[in-house]
């Protein structure tokens, strides 16, 4: 292929080594890169998170089989379910996302291409690391929600847990990157005459779905440093403390944190799925989306109704019937934000024109296994249901019907919709419906008999069950399902390698789509477009191709003309990063805080007499002076250098201060270990210690720049990102301060 | 009519829908209705998706031009909103009503008659007001609600018989109390429902009711020490019993009216008495007892039961010994 040639189809002329091809993708920043890069690893985690599966599916083909012994089952299916949330559905929804969003908007890459490289090595490398596990003595075997106090040392005494709570960790500081990511990139860099109503929606679904990654993931994260706490210092969070009211209070403590992040979580694995299904269904129905407003704003309230269901988990706990009524209720209720997308999208394809292509045959497969995963969803928040079905193979059922029959459903719709763009070739139709039939088939024989195994009273997480009447039967049925979606698996891969080589060559738009990435050529140069069509609603390429009947416009009739989005947003890209990366951080300290209070007990009180608040406060006001300084040195629009020398010497002084009450406190033997107080004390300070490093290290790193070269404009907005970080790490200190110093005496 | 149809024998299989006590019945009630509800919903959806697939596949109108684009319809949407907030405000209510019915309140100032305390993997069952200790056995009168206190020695486990009712975890720490009942006497089956460790899978349980009378005269049976051993010093009991303190049993079992006293393990004072042994992982045979004694590892594998490699004339003995405590 001649460079002219290359050039012109926008695919970089061929380097003269293999190495700097491949040099090219380890380096690469380039957001469609990263996004390959994504579905090809999670691809790869896929496999085996259904290898695990498979295994396990053997095991349980016959009852008292003995195949596998516990201790092998109970790995597998605690990394079947981590591999299968943390690996596969999040990355891959992440990596859809890294791909496309910038093409929807018309940018040329993300806001901040190099974090997002960082994202993706960081989803390698975390994985590696769980994976690691089984080299390394076993890998974690408390189930992929590890509760307390089983995953605590005495209970589960390998390495395998601290791999899974470093790598989750790991893959969490990815996944927040990316989420602040997007966010920037939806809300700096879309092209003029996109305003946010006329996002794509799945766009929209996106961006939304990274405001519920900056609440959720970090819930998680403190569960997880205070597990590890537990597990490498001894601590005492999760474990039952002694006799009376507050004893059992540790690991319900888990389950609440836990499930704080987790059922947002769920959330997070199937928004962008919807965003997936809005983009196809309305293409292959040739009609635009039912209810644009409504499927935006139901997805809303979907997130914000999603922090107030969390414990419809912990039904079972037994935390007293009103408790219970009130997440029940609460659950209810965001069925229906959810369910109603179901009608808008039955109501676009109705008086449409309906093409049969293998997307449209997963989106229509999606409305049904979802409803039907959806229904069981509501059969459970009835607590009563719930008390007889939960932690047996009923919601075994429901999880598989609205991730796999949800989630995986849209996402092979989006793989056979955006394959053309990604790669400029179409996957074979024919032996896509083939998968499609293998797939649908399959994923009901394997998991609607579990319905039915639960209402029979077959528990969940078991490597084996007794030969009960039909259990066996139904189990081989599962078995037998499980292996057929193992071909329709195969069957996907060999389309995609085959199709990569020679397929159809696709064009700009095989599908006469509407949105902007149909512009760009498949696939597209690494500046993504030579030109974009003008946008004046939500569906450019139809209005380029119907001028005559264009979509009525939607918001402001001037919008074409619109500045940019980057000069409409106060905080420069790097600021609102920050500022998002910032509350993230703030809802981790709030997580701990409240474990704080939740753990708090006479006890605690008693313990928390060795401290002396007044030696602290000074040190606590040279912090909340130096948020004055540090304010000092970025007025006027410049970098004043003797205020930021000012802030990192007071930024110091508070380190040095708290050494040396970490210094007293451990000669008064007062620990991680000893108690409960000791866990609590040191990790809070320590966590919010670290950040005080952190932010001293910045400033070092800001001020030997400034000495080297006066450069005010990058200085300035450097600084200003420092600054929101720094007032943020005092302003957690305020609460600690008034928290553990203080109010040890008067909480009750 | 409907729970007619649910309790047909089709259903025998899912204890769920055979409840055997009021509090169950409550729940299997409310689920068969929203199963009924469900249904309804779901073949709409299906059946409206088949019936738009079939008129309005390409092609029917032959033209192949675009159809008229259609944005929304407010009124619809609201409609199709306000409806399933009012199903779902009355499954609300409902649940209200059911959660009530199913688990009436435990008062949690009176002593239990039953305490159930979860260890991994076997449940340890105190019967406080008649002195009893067993282990995996469950026995309860007949229309007599029985207060239950469940605890955990270690880890969070889960008592769930589906025939009687809901489930209730037993977390490390707190005192979690629901009411057991059954309306007609039999053997209901039940399990662990909370992920607990290796042997998760082999803790189940089996609750027994039986007629007030029969109640009392089992109580009182378990009540009894271990009956003295008579006969020669020599015999295979008596050696199994030199064995059974000598070996490190003690260390782990009780065996009441001895000088056992150890909670570690399960009580074994009326071992011989118990339909199943390692929580329902075997069936109470002297062959199995033997099997359990001579490779636990192999027959439940993760379990705290050691295998002491016993030759097989000490097996023989300790075997004879269990045997006698009935």
């Amino acid at each position: 292929m001649t460079d002219a040639a290359g050039a012109i189809a926008g695919i970089p002329a061929r380097p003269a080594h293999r190495t700097e091809r491949l040099l090219g993708w380890i380096a690469t920043v380039d957001h469609k890169r990263v996004g390959i890069l994504y579905l090809i690893t999670t691809l790869g985690f896929f496999c085996l998170g259904g290898l695990e599966a498979l295994l396990m599916r053997v095991q349980l083909a016959r009852p008292e089989n003995a195949l596998l012994s516990p201790q092998a089952y109970n790995q597998l299916f605690t990394m079947h379910g981590t591999t299968m949330v943390f690996l596969v559905v999040m990355p891959l929804l992440t990596g859809f996302a890294n791909y496309l969003v910038p093409l929807m908007i018309g940018a040329r890459d993300v806001a901040f291409p190099r974090l997002n490289a960082l994202s993706y090595w960081l989803l390698l490398f975390g994985g590696l690391l769980l994976y690691f596990s089984f080299l390394a003595g076993g890998a974690p075997n408390a189930g992929w929600f590890s509760y307390a106090p089983l995953s605590e040392p005495q209970y589960s005494s390998g390495p395998g847990m601290d791999y899974w709570a470093l790598g989750l960790l790991v893959l969490g500081i990815g996944t927040i990157a990316s989420a602040v990511n997007l966010i920037v990139t939806i809300l700096t860099l879309r092209a003029d005459g996109l305003t946010i109503r006329r996002l794509p929606l799945f766009v929209w679904m996106t961006f939304v779905n990274s405001f519920l990654m900056l609440a959720a993931l970090p819930a998680l994260n403190a569960a997880l440093v205070m597990l590890l706490v537990d597990r490498l210092l001894g601590g005492h969070f999760f474990l039952a403390q002694g006799a009376g009211a507050a004893a059992g209070r540790g690991p319900v403590l888990w389950q609440h944190f836990f499930w704080s992040f987790g059922h947002p979580e769920v959330y997070i694995m199937v928004l962008p799925a919807f965003g997936i299904i809005s983009e196809v269904i309305p293409v292959f129905s040739r009609k635009p989306i039912f209810g644009y407003e409504f499927v935006a704003g139901s997805t809303v309230a979907i997130a914000l109704l999603s922090y107030g269901v969390w414990a419809h988990h912990m039904f079972a706990v037994g935390l007293g019937h009103p408790f219970d009524a009130a997440f029940s209720g609460a659950s209810l209720l965001i069925a229906v934000p959810t369910g109603v997308k179901i009608f808008n999208w039955i109501a676009t394809m109705w008086g449409g024109s309906i093409r049969f292509t293998t997307a449209m045959h997963y989106a229509i497969g999606f409305l049904a296994m979802f409803t039907l995963g959806g229904i069981s969803g509501v059969m459970v928040a009835v607590v009563p249901i719930d008390w007889q079905v939960t932690d047996s193979y009923f919601i075994v059922a429901h999880m598989h019907y609205v991730l796999f029959g949800g989630t995986a459903f849209a996402v092979l719709a989006g793989v056979y919709y955006w394959f053309p763009k990604i790669t400029g070739r179409m996957l074979d139709e024919r032996w896509g419906k083939v998968q499609f039939w293998l797939t649908i088939i399959g994923f009901n024989l394997t998991f609607f008999d579990q319905h039915l195994l639960g209402l029979m009273g077959m528990p969940r997480r078991v490597f084996t069950y007794p030969a009960f009447p039909h259990w066996g039967t139904l189990n081989l049925l599962s078995t037998i399902g499980a292996f057929v979606l193992g071909v329709a698996v195969l069957v996907l891969v060999w389309n995609v390698w085959a199709s990569v080589r020679s397929g159809a060559i696709a064009g700009d738009n095989p599908w006469n789509a509407w949105t902007l990435e149909w512009a760009a050529t498949s696939p597209p140069p690494e500046h993504n477009f030579e030109q974009l069509p003008p946008v004046r609603g939500r569906r450019p390429l139809w209005d380029l191709a119907h001028p005559d009947a264009q979509d009525p416009d939607v918001g402001d009739a001037d919008a074409q003309t619109a500045p940019a989005a980057v000069a409409q947003t106060r905080f420069a890209p790097t600021a609102l990063g920050m500022l998002l990366f910032l509350a993230s951080e703030a809802v981790f300290f709030i997580f701990l805080v409240v474990s704080y209070v939740y753990l708090h007990s006479d006890d605690v009180r008693r313990a928390s007499s060795v401290l002396d608040p007044r030696i602290t406060g000074a040190y606590t006001v040279a912090l909340l002076a130096s948020s004055a300084t540090i304010w000092m040195a970025g007025r006027g629009g410049r970098l004043h250098r003797g205020w930021l020398a000012a802030t990192i010497i007071l930024g110091a002084v508070f380190l040095v201060g708290q050494s040396r009450e970490y210094w007293r406190l451990l000669r008064e033997e007062v620990t991680t270990s000893r108690d409960v107080f000791g866990s609590l004390f040191y990790t809070l300070t320590g966590i919010h210690g670290v950040h005080v490093a952190a932010g001293v290290l910045m400033m070092l790193v800001l001020a030997g720049l400034a000495w080297r070269a006066s450069k005010p404009a990058l200085d300035r907005e450097a600084l200003e990102s420092v600054a929101l970080y720094w007032h943020l790490v005092d302003g957690v200190w305020i609460v600690i301060f008034g928290v553990v110093y203080l109010g040890g005496r008067y909480l009750a | 009519m409907i729970r007619a149809w649910f309790l047909q024998p089709r259903f025998g299989l899912m204890p769920i829908f055979h409840p055997i006590s009021q509090q169950a019945h409550a729940i299997s009630e409310l689920f068969a209705f929203v199963l009924v509800l469900s249904a309804v919903v779901f073949a709409g959806i299906v059946g409206a998706l088949i019936y738009i697939m079939w008129r309005f596949r390409r092609g029917r109108d032959g033209s192949g031009a675009e159809p008229r684009p259609v944005f929304g319809h407010s009124r619809i949407e609201i409609l199709w909103t306000a409806i399933p907030i009012g199903i779902v405000g009355v499954l609300f209510v409902l649940t209200l009503v059911a959660m009530r019915a199913s688990d009436p309140d435990a008062p949690a100032d009176r002593a239990p008659d039953i305490t159930v305390v979860g260890h991994q993997w076997w449940w340890e069952i105190r019967y406080p007001a008649a002195g009893v200790v067993t282990a995996n056995d469950l026995h309860i009168p007949v229309g007599r609600k029985q207060l239950v206190e469940l605890q955990s020695a270690d880890v969070i486990h889960d008592f769930w018989v589906p025939r009687l009712g809901r489930k209730l975890d037993m977390v490390p720490g707190r005192h979690a109390r629901l009411w057991l009942a059954a309306d007609s006497a039999g053997t209901y089956f039940g399990a662990c429902a909370e992920y607990c460790g290796n042997e998760h899978a082999w803790m189940q349980i089996r609750v027994t009711a039986e007629s007030p009378a029969t109640f009392a005269s089992w109580l009182a049976a378990q009540a009894r020490p271990a009956p003295a051993l008579g006969g020669p010093s020599d015999s295979g009991p008596a050696l199994g019993a030199q064995l059974f303190s000598r070996l490190t049993c003690v260390n782990c079992h009780a065996v009441r009216g001895t000088s056992d006293t150890a909670t570690v393990g399960p009580d074994l004072t009326h071992v011989a008495s118990r339909p199943s042994l390692a929580a329902g992982r075997l069936v109470n045979t002297p062959e199995n007892l033997r099997r359990w004694m001579a490779e636990p590892d192999l027959i439940k594998p993760g379990s705290y039961m050691p295998n002491l490699h016993l030759s097989d004339q000490d097996l023989d003995h300790i075997v004879a010994y269990l045997l006698t405590l009935r």
